[in-house]
């Protein structure tokens, strides 16, 4: 199971491929939803009554049409299960699908009718829509480049596989007080948001190097945001499952349910206290603690098997014809600059493929591309792709020998936007223009923005900066972690923008500040360029981030730069920015 | 009245229900017949309860309801049920595993309230193997609901070891 390549030892997955029994769920999931829809359509089964039974499909009744959430279970897929994607698309949505920023994919236009069809499609490539959405244990989500990244110290795929299992169907957690969010991350850098989620767990060595978690609870965004805190310093790797029934359990007695506002985990955390909420969980697990629910190193074992594994060659890094191509094409340096990550493997290299391209939706990908980009997965990273929570697709083993071939073909294909952690790389909620819940849209002011920073050298200049939007304080877009958020807000009826600034995720996550009165959607992008501005000015080197500028001499000074002195009358500030 | 699902078959109810006293007034309390009773009730007037001249008593939970407030008295019962609001209020779910699994209940242990056919599978997985089906649900469709799925992943009341350990042993 150990492959050695250069005298490193190295154990990296690629897909889980399902089981007998793995199969045998998905299957009855779809007959078994396919009889509720046949219900309800009949006048069986009422619209409240069906609800929450379509919601733990994925199914939303929207703006426009039903939407239908699909998992991607920790961000896995192979390119069978994208061109599966891409048919779905094609045949049952109006030709285009939108990854979301919890390793979903989204469709927006199928017919109810025809859901049970699509659930069937989707379990011949062992996928399914199960618990997207409803209140219970959703789909689990890790680090994009779980198992590749140099900077890893456990891989989290067989614990979020594990995980997968265990919250499928559980029977005591499926009507929860609200929806709930399980993250794992495996590396120094957390890449998963583990601290805004209902559980973060992240993966470490104990003492004696056996595996383990740091157990986080209570984070999350929304429309209060806080970030979680850690309630177990190190469990054990056999306690995982144990432990996780403790906290579920805890949460779903005594998580509040008389005001949906205040149901989720971190409600009951913060009433509670952390340390109450600790040591309710504890009491609780003392007597779950070594019961039927201990995992078993066969077990870890079998799971692990159960993954493909790339079968990487002993390749030489960085070949004379790949550094070559960097010193002679500006445009292809810059590219692997940002859209180019480092590997566990000598000679390999992992790729995002950007869909943040000016004027497309964040996200959103057509069938075209998601063919096309299935095919280059094929013929550069052993036919698997994974999908980022900032909703862009990565190819994660490329050689370093391919990258500009590749290069050349993500362009033709609109998919090679140098812009990861650039300011045109935003995050977005798909807003007023799709959701139902929806104070604003989100989409053309993420568009208005891009256009105002369009100019690569620029964007390349100001350096790293997270910008997110969401179109409600639901927070889908998650812009309480954006070095600079956008939230739409309404003001009597109108569309009106929160500006804040200081958010960031990973280790050093924080909650942005409001900056001041929100805008008019055309004011949003001089709002920003004058962020932009400031930081520029103050920054005292090219190392300092925005964030960290932002952390250093706080957010007067961006303010002032936007509304003048408090003196200034609004009036008069709308003035200066319609003139600028 | 509701139609009783016991044991995955349909059943006669030889239980009557009483519902929790209005302001002051405690429920009058019927001499014989299989009482149902709030735990209020239970927790105020056991002794009378047991002291009828006839007829078996049982416990029902509001969601709110620690179970461990019944643990010393499951001896003399011979129901518990377990009160649904709403179907997607879960809470009950968890009494269920509590009572069988850390008090010890064997009993019969009945879901009360709003119990659809969709959420069969589920209760009975947590411990619950009686069913006061809500009025209008089509009895066929529901007890066809316990075969939803034919395995499951997790420990449950009714396969205890997940099913990574059964896997295991029947491999060994
Ligand atoms: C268009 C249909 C959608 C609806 C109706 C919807 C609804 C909601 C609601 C009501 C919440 C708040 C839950 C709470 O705080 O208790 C929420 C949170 C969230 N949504 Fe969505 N959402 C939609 C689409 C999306 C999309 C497209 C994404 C990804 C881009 C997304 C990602 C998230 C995330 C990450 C949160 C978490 C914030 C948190 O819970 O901490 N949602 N959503
Ligand atoms: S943040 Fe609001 S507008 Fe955006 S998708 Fe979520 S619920 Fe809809």
């Amino acid at each position: 199971m150990v492959s050695t390549i250069s005298g490193v030892r190295l154990r990296v997955l690629q897909m889980y491929r399902y089981d007998e029994v793995d199969q045998r769920l998905v299957d009855e999931r779809v007959a078994q939803f396919r009889d509720q829809t046949r219900r309800h359509l009949a006048g069986q089964l009422s619209e409240d009554d069906f609800r929450p039974l379509r919601l733990q499909n994925g199914l939303y009744i929207q703006r426009f049409a039903p939407m239908l959430r699909v998992a991607i279970p920790y961000g896995l897929l192979s390119s069978r299960q994208l061109r599966a994607l891409a048919y779905i698309a094609r045949r049952w949505d109006r030709g285009t699908g939108h990854f979301s920023t919890r390793q979903n994919i989204q469709f927006n236009w199928p017919k109810l009718a025809e859901v049970p069809d699509i659930l069937a499609h989707l379990a011949s490539v062992q996928m399914h829509a199960i618990q997207t959405s409803g209140n219970c244990i959703r789909n689990t989500t890790t680090d994009h480049l779980a198992g590749v990244a140099p900077d890893e110290i456990v891989d989290p795929l067989v614990w979020c596989e594990l995980v997968r299992q265990w919250s499928t169907f559980h029977p005591e957690f499926a009507y929860l007080p609200r929806k709930f969010k399980i993250a794992v991350s495996g590396a120094e850098q957390d890449r998963a948001a583990i601290q805004v989620h209902d559980i973060g767990l992240q993966a470490l060595h104990g003492e004696n190097g056996e595996i383990g978690f740091r157990v986080w609870v209570g984070g999350g965004l929304g429309r209060t945001p806080v970030i979680g805190t850690v309630i177990r310093e190190f469990l054990p790797w056999r306690h995982m499952l144990s432990y996780l029934e403790a906290i579920l359990r805890v949460y779903n007695r005594y998580g509040r349910r008389d005001n949906k506002y205040k149901a989720r985990i971190k409600i009951l955390v913060k009433e509670l206290t952390p340390d109450l909420f600790r040591a309710q969980v504890e009491a609780e697990w003392a007597h779950l603690k070594d019961g039927p629910a201990t995992l078993t190193g066969a077990e870890v074992r079998r799971i692990e098997g159960r993954f493909t594994r790339p079968q990487y060659r002993k390749l030489e890094p960085l070949p004379l014809q790949y550094t070559q191509a960097l010193a002679r094409e500006p445009g292809f340096a810059r590219w692997v600059g940002r859209n180019v990550h480092a590997h566990k493997v000598p000679g390999y290299a992992a790729v995002t493929l950007s869909l943040k391209k000016t004027g497309v939706p964040p996200g959103d990908a057509t069938a075209e591309q998601m063919d096309a980009v299935a095919d280059l997965a094929d013929r550069y990273s052993f036919g698997e792709l994974r999908v980022s929570h900032e909703q862009n697709l990565i190819l994660s083993d490329v050689r370093q020998s391919d990258l500009h071939a590749l290069w050349h073909e993500a362009k033709a294909l609109g998919l090679a936007t140098p812009n990861i952690g650039l300011i045109s790389n935003i995050i977005s909620c798909p807003g007023g223009d799709f959701c139902a819940l929806a104070n604003a849209k989100s989409i053309p002011v993420a568009e208005a923005i891009q256009r105002r920073f369009d100019d690569l050298d620029y964007q390349h200049d100001i350096g790293e900066l997270d910008l997110n939007i969401s179109g409600c304080m639901n927070s889908c877009g998650h812009h309480h972690v954006g070095h600079i958020g956008i939230l739409g807000v309404d003001k009597q009826g109108a569309e009106y923008y929160q500006v804040s600034i200081g958010g960031a995720q990973g280790n050093e996550a924080s909650l942005g500040r409001v900056i001041g009165p929100a805008f008019a959607q055309d004011e949003v992008p001089e709002v920003i360029a004058r962020l932009v501005e400031t930081y520029l000015a103050r920054r005292d080197s090219e190392a300092e981030r925005f964030i960290d500028v932002v952390r250093r001499i706080g957010i007067e000074p961006f303010r002032e730069n936007i509304y003048g002195n408090t003196h200034q009358t609004r009036e008069a500030r709308a003035g200066q920015l319609a003139a600028a | 009245m509701a139609t009783l699902i016991r044991h995955a078959k349909p059943a006669q109810d030889s239980w009557l229900r009483l519902e929790p006293a209005a302001e002051g007034a405690p429920p009058a309390i019927p001499e014989r017949g299989d009482l149902l009773v709030p735990l209020k009730l239970w927790q105020s007037s056991a002794g009378v309860l047991l002291g009828r001249p006839s007829g078996r008593i049982g416990v029902w939970l509001a969601p709110d309801e620690d179970p461990a407030l019944i643990a010393d008295s499951l001896d003399a019962l011979a129901l518990v049920a377990v009160f649904f609001p709403q179907f997607t209020d879960g809470r009950g779910y968890s009494t269920a595993r509590l009572l069988r699994e850390r008090y010890g209940w064997r009993g019969e242990l009945r879901a009360i309230g709003d119990v659809q056919r969709d959420q069969l599978f589920y209760l009975s997985r947590v411990g619950f193997d009686a069913f006061e089906l809500n009025d209008g649900i089509d009895l066929q469709s529901a007890l066809s609901a316990f075969a939803d799925f034919s395995e499951a992943y997790q420990t449950s009341v009714e396969r205890p070891l997940p099913l990574f350990c059964r896997r295991s042993t029947e491999a060994a």
